[in-house]
């Protein structure tokens, strides 16, 4: 079976080791990404002024292509992506005079009106595959692996798009679970990360990633999993400044979620490109004796 | 289109073409052709000119005289760009002037030229990072998907999807996607992100075909063959052979078979 998926921009460059191993732990659970032809972005920020529709003709358009393929879901890898994506197909559920203006203004031979339903990939995980199943198909659970599950903004807010409780998320602690790790709660898994204000202020990103960064420190994490490469940009670079200006301060790696699901469901280190990471994942993977795991096993299949 | 307009007038009914004969035989030809005359408007103004011209001839017919704006004449150029738009329909249409058969009615303006700026860069220094057109381009992330781009290809490239493949660092794509591109400037003067997509297109397919597509191994291999004078010998016996006999070589030569597998080798492999 195969799910249409959108990847979005900084998957294809930045973030590839938020993209490789999700697409090749998806062909092992039996569910094939299948890159939508043709996208183009995603929007990347979601416009609030009520009459700036031409923001919304990107999403809309990546939608509208999905319905040509006659594919009626869209998965996602980004939580920036998907919030774009969910909230203008919402606009053109539920505004018929905006969904009027844009499909007549997108001009792609059909009209629209929000009938792909956008999800994220914790939400096929969580879903169509289940934590059971999941949990079966882990050949190395990361044990004593404690990592703080942080959610950040888009997958959560608005409450109309949001993939899990609004208040009390669970879907990341689950995953976590399903895979052999210990995650580690902490109240600030979804404060924001500073998101794109670190664009206009950029010495205000020490301060916006300090009150996540220790209380996940303060809680025992040993690492973050993250699922939004400007969550793991901002957290990176915050991580690096508290550093600098506070002696002792310990930098932990950040980790995206499919790295983390390749790396149970056996496919090796290389397809996580650990070495896009940010504060040497590997290490810490090797300490908890993650890696070695791997690749006896591969040695054993005769793997290279 | 750099244009003069001369002060000839078009003929009201009939067509005339004066046959230019060589030097020396002094005869006129003046034959009387009944072509249709179909209304167009250049600029605005109203001329006729016979059905079955492209849009080029008939501006040259009502009187324009070209120096700008047709280079080749022949659909490679892209010097020719143009915009027309009918009566009762609100789409704008594009054209290549010296490819487009006049159409009645048709409101026809030329963009022989666009601006856009070009980024300067030192080709060396270039590798295939996506990172590095991002730098030179940035005005690409101004893209909003709007296609007005797309519609805008007298070449029908799907021209958005070639900015998005950009965006996306997939030089490859956009090099592919834009190959049939010949920089007449159209897209650039529709965008609404006023980006330079024909520039960065450009940009793309310079990258790829230096850096990502793989290298000939076999022609350096061959080149070398030739510097070190591997041929010398026999090409001095062809500058030497007469007439007669270099006629009998080439009818004799033994021709590759069309469906000739990769493996094939003519019969005489001295020169291999």
């Amino acid at each position: 079976m195969s799910l249409a998926y959108y990847p979005g921009c900084t998957l294809k460059t930045q973030a590839r080791n938020l993209e490789e191993p999700a697409v090749a732990s998806m062909e092992a659970l039996g569910l094939k990404l299948d890159e939508l032809p043709g996208w183009n972005c995603c929007g990347a920020v979601y416009s609030l002024a009520d009459d700036d529709l031409i923001h919304q003709v990107a999403p809309v358009r990546n939608l509208i292509r999905v319905k040509k393929q006659g594919k009626t879901k869209l998965v996602t890898l980004c939580a920036f992506c998907l919030n774009s994506l969910k909230r203008a197909n919402l606009l053109m559920k539920e505004d018929a005079e905006k969904r009027d203006t844009l499909n007549s203004f997108i001009d792609e031979g059909i009209d629209y009106s929000g009938e792909v339903e956008v999800v994220h990939l914790l939400e096929v995980l969580r879903d169509e595959v289940g934590w059971e199943t999941l949990s079966q198909k882990v050949k190395f659970p990361l044990r004593e692996l404690k990592v703080a599950p942080y959610y950040g903004c888009t997958l959560l807010r608005p409450r109309e798009i949001a993939i899990d409780n609004v208040e009390d998320p669970t879907i990341l602690r689950e995953f976590l679970e399903a895979l052999g790790a210990s995650p580690v709660d902490f109240p600030e898994s979804t404060r924001c990360c500073g998101s794109y204000q670190v664009i206009s202020s950029p010495d205000s990103i020490a301060e916006y990633t300090r009150p996540i960064l220790s209380s996940a420190l303060s809680h025992g994490a040993e690492a973050l999993v993250v699922t939004c490469p400007l969550c793991d940009y901002n957290l990176a670079r915050g991580q690096k400044e508290l550093a600098k200006k506070q002696g002792g301060f310990r930098e932990m790696p950040l980790f995206y979620f499919t790295q983390l699901l390749a790396l149970a469901l056996g496919l090796g280190p290389q397809i996580c490109h650990f070495e896009l990471n940010h504060g040497k994942p590997e290490s810490l993977l090797k300490e908890k004796n993650l890696l070695s795991q791997v690749e006896s096993l591969q040695l054993i299949g005769g793997k290279e | 289109m750099s244009a003069k307009q001369t002060k000839k007038k078009p003929a009201a009914t009939t067509v005339k073409h004066t046959a230019k004969k060589p030097a020396g035989t002094a005869v006129k030809e003046e034959r009387q052709v009944a072509a249709r005359l179909i209304p167009i408007y250049i600029m605005g103004k109203r001329y006729e000119v016979p059905e079955g011209l492209t849009i080029m001839k008939a501006m040259e017919y009502a009187g324009y005289i070209l120096i700008r704006g047709c280079g080749c004449r022949g659909g490679t150029c892209g010097a020719c760009g143009t915009f027309y738009r009918k009566p009762g329909d609100y789409k704008l249409q594009v054209a290549l002037a010296c490819q487009k058969t006049v159409e009645p009615n048709m409101y026809i303006a030329q963009i022989p030229f666009f601006p856009a700026n070009r980024a300067m860069y030192d080709f060396a220094g270039l590798t295939a990072a996506p990172e590095e057109v991002f730098k030179l381009y940035p005005e690409m992330f101004r893209c909003v998907a709007c296609n007005s781009c797309t519609k805008a290809c007298p070449q029908g490239i799907e021209v958005m999807d070639a900015v998005s493949a950009l965006k996306q660092g997939n030089i490859a794509g956009a090099a592919q996607l834009s190959f049939d591109c010949i920089q007449c400037g159209l897209c650039t003067s529709r965008c609404f992100g006023e980006l330079a997509q024909y520039h960065m297109f450009q940009l793309a397919r310079r990258i790829y075909a230096a850096r990502i597509v793989p290298r000939a191994e076999h022609l350096a291999g061959m080149v070398k063959a030739v510097n070190e004078g591997k041929y010398d010998r026999s090409l001095d016996e062809l500058k030497q052979a007469k007439e007669d006999e270099l006629k009998k070589l080439y009818q004799e030569r033994e021709v590759e078979p069309m469906a000739a597998g990769e493996d094939w080798k003519p019969k005489d492999t001295r020169y291999l």
